[in-house]
């Protein structure tokens, strides 16, 4: 038998006494459930924001990147530090599902398939800032190496803007592939459990007819492990090569040998911050607080100190040197004593108040395990960041060599209207997903139940680890008999009479319903029945939460016996134990 | 010919390893395990050969990484060689450097996405294939076994039926249509 153990000092990943189809019914629920109203408020204002970000990029294109706040000597400015930003919150993803798969840390597995989600939906928003800044964007495919209309006229090969449009595409296109095929097995359990044949059609074409033969997880597994150790170096690629964009200029600020290993640093940092924002409101809205536990919610707050220790250190080494270097041009470089006291004091101290000490309050216990106070630090870091990589590009390009060219930035409303945008369209694509993907990868979070399950680790702590960790099944299964090419049960099709006596016999114990003195319920309200169900039980005269809360195993298989349709199912779904908290309620 | 397989269902993965283990100390053959997860020693214990997509993949690796130094050659060093910025493209090795990142992200875009169609095709996954579970509780959180009997059926499922199976339903399969 395999060993469940799992040291007893390390926390339960999953709490609430959960079984494995508890998993299936808490992770399909949201998908199953309809959306309230908070829901549709926040869809409507980040719709709303994407449109005017629209908006705002149809006009930069029909009129001209001059629509921007961009002059001679500030060139590149909030598209570029969009662009930047946006990369950066896209790493936690990959980070979390790959690296962390690598180091065999269990608890990603309650927070990969978000993290990856965020990740692919922020690179989506990255890679629109280099498209629109094009000017052209129905030129876009210049950027391939794919000869002119002039002769062989290639792209640049030695330029690290084009590196980037190779690093981010791969990597987009490696995220989405590891996380659809992670997707598969759970997209199958909610296409199993469908109750309408659209859903059921839909998750099945999702699902691409994934079926979990022992063979197909063999290699599942194998090949999830081969994309961790591929997207690992992908990952701390894409953002040493987004460096590669400044750090190979001549700019001053911009000429650092430290960026590739401080810009992945801070790419991690702010990923991590923008998962912590994502879900904590998503673990409460959509009830994952058994899956997405204080711990996962710590463990991220550790890795966000340990990047965020990373970056503090490359700020004190970008200061120093500036300054060490006595050289007057490096004292206007976004890390020195002219950008804390110069024109762009505020950004400067932003960026030090936001990334360097806000976080330093994680050291302490008992604020990081708050979850209102991560909540906060993880948009603070957001905002942090953003300044950043808007102090790398503003600041070091408006004090260049020549004084006369000095110059300062201002956005214009288009500038903000296709940041706003970009928030936008995320939103709408992560409240899309929210609703209608398993946003727990339940697969994974099964295969760890018995190991680090809170019942499991009780049961281990109660009767010692070489316990078993099942129910014995009691007795011999009975052997049934059926023909591929018919319907289920078809070979215990009962005779009129016997359905009658079954359904007198399931009422006796039920009790009848006399619609003179009560009122139907809403039966509907019970997980597992739906409107053709409800119907069913009707005919049967069961109308009330009272009748169906009474039902024991015995009675299950009455129902079983008169209703052919889905055998176990209200077994299985505790239709009783639902009913009668409906009926308290 | 009809033939008919016999379909053991468990409720538990540790139950379901006991179950594979006794199926195949008595010489029955088991034709496929459907799970919800992946239950760790399933494969060993069925007695699957390991999968070799990692080798696959390290091939396509390679393929990518020859095919990035033939472009890079060809577009940098061979069609049309530029000075850019100062930096002549003299030869393939002097002008390596520069060339380093898109090595890398050519190689790993062909082994990643070579070795995930791979992996799609040899399991029978793609959109629009239907699914082929023959119980949609396995991949909720039942487990099933599949066991081939020819003539011994009813004496496989009557020993299925003592290794904690909750359900044996024995199925005739026409395979003559």
């Amino acid at each position: 038998m395999a060993s469940h153990y799992e040291a007893p000092i390390r926390t339960p990943l999953i709490t609430g006494d959960k079984t494995y189809h508890d998993i299936s019914v808490d992770v399909a629920a949201p998908i199953e459930g309809k959306a309230n109203k908070s829901w549709w408020i926040v869809f409507s204002i980040a719709l709303v924001a994407f449109l005017w970000g629209l908006g705002c990029i149809i006009y930069t294109i029909s009129t001209g990147i001059g629509v921007w706040g961009l002059n001679k000597t500030i060139n590149w400015a909030w598209d570029i530090t969009n662009f930047v930003w946006w990369v950066g919150i896209g790493h936690a993803g990959t980070l979390i599902s790959a690296v962390l798969l690598l180091f065999r840390q269990k608890w990603r597995m309650g927070i990969n398939r978000s993290a990856e989600a965020m990740t692919i939906f922020a690179v989506i928003q990255a890679g629109l800032f280099p498209i629109i800044h094009m000017g052209r964007p129905w030129l876009a495919y210049w950027v391939l190496p794919i000869p002119n209309q002039f002769g062989s006229l290639w792209v640049n090969f030695n330029s690290p803007l084009l590196w980037d449009v190779f690093a981010i595409s791969t990597y987009l296109s490696v995220s989405l592939v590891f996380w659809w095929t992670g997707l598969l097995p759970d997209f199958a359990m909610i296409r199993d459990r469908a109750k309408t044949p659209f859903t059921k059609k839909i998750y099945g074409i999702l699902s691409f007819g994934w079926s979990g033969r022992a063979k197909d997880w063999q290699r599942f597994e194998e090949v999830s492990l081969v994309l961790a150790g591929l997207a690992t170096p992908l990952v701390l690629s894409v953002h040493t090569i987004v460096s590669f964009d400044f750090a190979t200029s001549v700019v001053p600020g911009w000429h650092s040998t430290i960026y590739p290993p401080y810009f992945v640093a801070g790419a991690i940092f702010s990923g991590f911050a923008m998962v912590q924002t994502l879900l904590i409101i998503m673990r409460k809205v959509s009830n994952l607080e058994n899956y997405i536990t204080i711990l996962h919610i710590e463990n991220m707050n550790l890795v966000i100190l340990l990047t965020g220790g990373i970056v503090t250190v490359a700020y004190l080494t970008e200061y120093f040197i500036g300054w060490y270097s006595g050289i007057p041009y490096e004292n206007y470089t976004y890390l020195s004593f002219g950008a804390a006291t110069g024109p762009y004091w505020w950004a400067f101290w932003a960026l030090i108040i936001c990334n360097l000490l806000v976080p330093l309050t994680l050291w302490v216990r008992k604020w990081r395990r708050n979850i209102m106070w991560t909540f906060i630090v993880s948009i603070i870091i957001n905002i942090g960041m953003w300044f950043e990589r808007f102090d790398i590009i503003v600041i070091d390009l408006s004090k260049d060599r020549l004084p006369s060219s000095w110059s300062m930035f201002s956005p214009t409303f288009v500038d903000i209207g296709i940041f706003m945008g970009t928030i936008g369209f995320f939103f709408v694509l992560f409240l899309l997903y929210a609703r209608t993907f398993p946003v727990i990868a339940q697969a994974e979070v099964k295969s760890i139940l018995k190991s680090s399950g809170d019942n499991y680790k009780r049961l281990r702590a109660e009767k010692g680890d070489d316990t078993p960790h099942y129910t014995e099944v009691s007795g011999t299964a009975s052997v049934k008999k059926e023909t591929e090419k018919t319907e289920k049960m078809s070979s215990e099709e009962l005779s009129e009479n016997d359905k009658k006596e079954n359904i007198n016999n399931l009422l006796s114990s039920l009790g009848t319903f006399n619609p003179d003195t009560q009122t139907a319920d809403d039966l509907k309200k019970i997980s597992g029945v739906g409107p053709v169900m409800e119907q069913k039980l009707h005919s049967l005269g069961i109308y009330t939460f009272e009748q169906v809360s009474k039902m024991t195993d015995k009675e299950y298989d009455l129902l079983d016996s008169i209703i052919n349709e889905f055998p176990g199912r209200a077994k299985r779904d505790d239709w009783a134990g639902q009913a009668s908290k409906l009926k308290n309620s | 010919m009809a033939s008919k397989v016999i379909h053991a269902i468990y409720n538990d993965d540790d139950i379901l390893l006991n179950a594979v283990k006794k199926v195949r100390g008595k010489q029955y053959r088991i034709k496929e395990v459907y799970t919800p997860f992946p239950v760790h020693g399933l494969e060993k214990a069925m007695g699957l050969a390991d999968t070799r997509i990692a080798i696959t993949s390290f091939i396509y690796g390679l393929v990518g990484f020859s095919l990035a130094v033939w472009m890079l050659n060809y577009i940098m060093i061979y069609d049309w060689p530029q000075n850019i910025g100062g930096k002549p493209s003299f030869s393939f090795f002097e002008n390596m450097p520069a060339f380093v990142p898109v090595l890398f992200e050519m190689t790993v875009f062909f082994a990643a996405h070579l070795m995930v169609i791979t992996f799609y095709l040899r399991s029978r996954i793609w959109p629009f294939k239907k699914a082929e579970n023959p119980d949609p509780r396995t991949t909720d959180d039942h487990f099933l076994m599949e066991v081939s009997g020819e003539s011994n059926a009813d004496e496989v499922a009557q020993f299925l039926a003592k290794t904690g199976a909750v359900e044996i339903n024995i199925i005739d399969k026409d395979e003559d249509h």
